[in-house]
């Protein structure tokens, strides 16, 4: 298959987790989006790098992956965070910074 | 064969993205993110990549993904309401507006790729040469010309870990029952539960040595025989079991005052 097939996936995955980041509600849900959108970043960068016949791509890619693990895991320990303060898990309820 | 393989891997991954995002039950929506990760993986494969192919498989949908599902579990499997206690009036106005934004930025992504006048995206890309994106290659770059990325990324790491480990921490005094607990244990016996009362010396010891005397072996001073247990005991009330402790805490009452000075620390948070 072409790179531009592979590119095209990569757009779609990042715009319906950019869909869901805008629409939904749940902050679990949110960071699972998020993933979404970094997945899609990862799989342009692994196509480029198979465009070229260059692995530096690969490594990038990785790095974003190593990334992404350190984001989910502060990014529950705050849900957690937000849990044990019965806070409602809903970032539209959450807006005490809104002002 | 490869256009069959990247057929169905590239409908695996839009659809388990598109199960995140339209899914009400959270866990479901982990779940449409596990396919997404393994359908991505194959497309991975595809292209090469068989290292960060085994990585994501490993690391996302084996790690982060039981991470998630813990969270999950631990939260709540609370559906989301499809209307109702919305703070914000315009809410549908804004669901519909993004959906249309994302839309539109999906139409624009697509003109540009495809309508693009690149040679190298309408390729199968560089001549494959045997090894490329396989562990051998990757940990040379890595350890040679991305040593000093690599060095970063695992401080990362730590920091993210000590950052998750102080956000999910348990911190009384917010809660009812838990400020209940701390002044519980406030107000009881401070060797009460502790290790020092199951091995017994912290009744004994002030008894069998006299105690006015200075212990020979210990070259603190008098006024202050350990720091931990000054602190101990300052914030606590004034009791018999304090005063031994505070005066004659020399000799064999190193574990007992050590003991003590942790427990306060928890009682307090």
């Amino acid at each position: 298959m072409n790179i531009g097939w592979y590119l095209v996936v990569s757009a779609f995955v990042f715009c319906i987790g950019a869909a869901g980041v805008l629409t939904r509600r749940n902050p679990i849900v949110i960071l699972l989006c998020l993933e979404l959108m970094l997945n899609a970043a990862n799989l342009a960068l692994i196509a480029f790098s198979r465009m070229w016949g260059n692995a530096q791509g690969q490594i990038f890619a990785l790095i974003v992956i190593v990334v992404a693990a350190c984001e989910v895991a502060v990014g529950l320990g705050l849900i957690v965070a937000i849990y044990r303060r019965r806070l409602p898990i809903d970032v539209d309820e959450l807006r005490e910074l809104q002002g | 064969m490869a256009a069959v393989l990247f057929f169905i891997a590239g409908i695996g991954v839009i659809a388990g993205a598109v199960a995140v995002v339209a899914l009400r039950n959270p866990f479901y929506s982990v779940l449409g993110l596990v396919a997404h990760l393994l359908s991505l993986a194959a497309l991975f494969l595809l292209l090469r990549a068989e290292f960060v192919a085994a990585a994501q498989v490993i690391v996302y949908a084996g790690a982060v993904m039981v991470l998630y599902v813990f969270v999950v579990s631990y939260v709540g499997l609370q559906d989301e309401p499809w209307r109702g206690s919305r703070v914000s009036s315009g809410g549908a106005t804004l669901k519909a507006g993004a959906t249309l934004f994302c839309g539109a930025l999906l139409v624009e992504l697509c003109i540009a790729l495809l309508g693009s006048g690149l040679k190298a995206i309408d390729s199968r890309g560089a001549g494959y040469v045997p090894g490329f994106g396989s562990p051998t290659q990757i940990g040379d770059l890595l350890l040679t010309k991305f040593l000093f990325v690599f060095e970063v990324a695992s401080f990362l790491l730590l920091i993210a870990a000590v950052g998750a480990v102080v956000l999910a921490r348990r911190r009384g005094g917010l809660h009812d029952e838990e400020w209940t607990v701390s002044v519980a244990s406030l107000l009881r016996s401070p060797t009460l539960g502790s290790m020092a009362e199951a091995v017994g010396t912290t009744m004994a010891t002030p008894s069998r040595g006299a105690p006015g005397e200075p212990a020979p072996e210990t070259g603190h001073g008098r006024g202050e025989p350990f720091p931990w247990t000054h602190r101990g005991g300052g914030q606590r009330e004034p009791g018999p079991g304090t005063e031994a402790g505070g005066s004659a805490g020399e000799g064999g009452q190193h574990p007992g005052a050590r003991e003590r000075g942790d427990h306060r620390e928890e009682g307090g948070w």
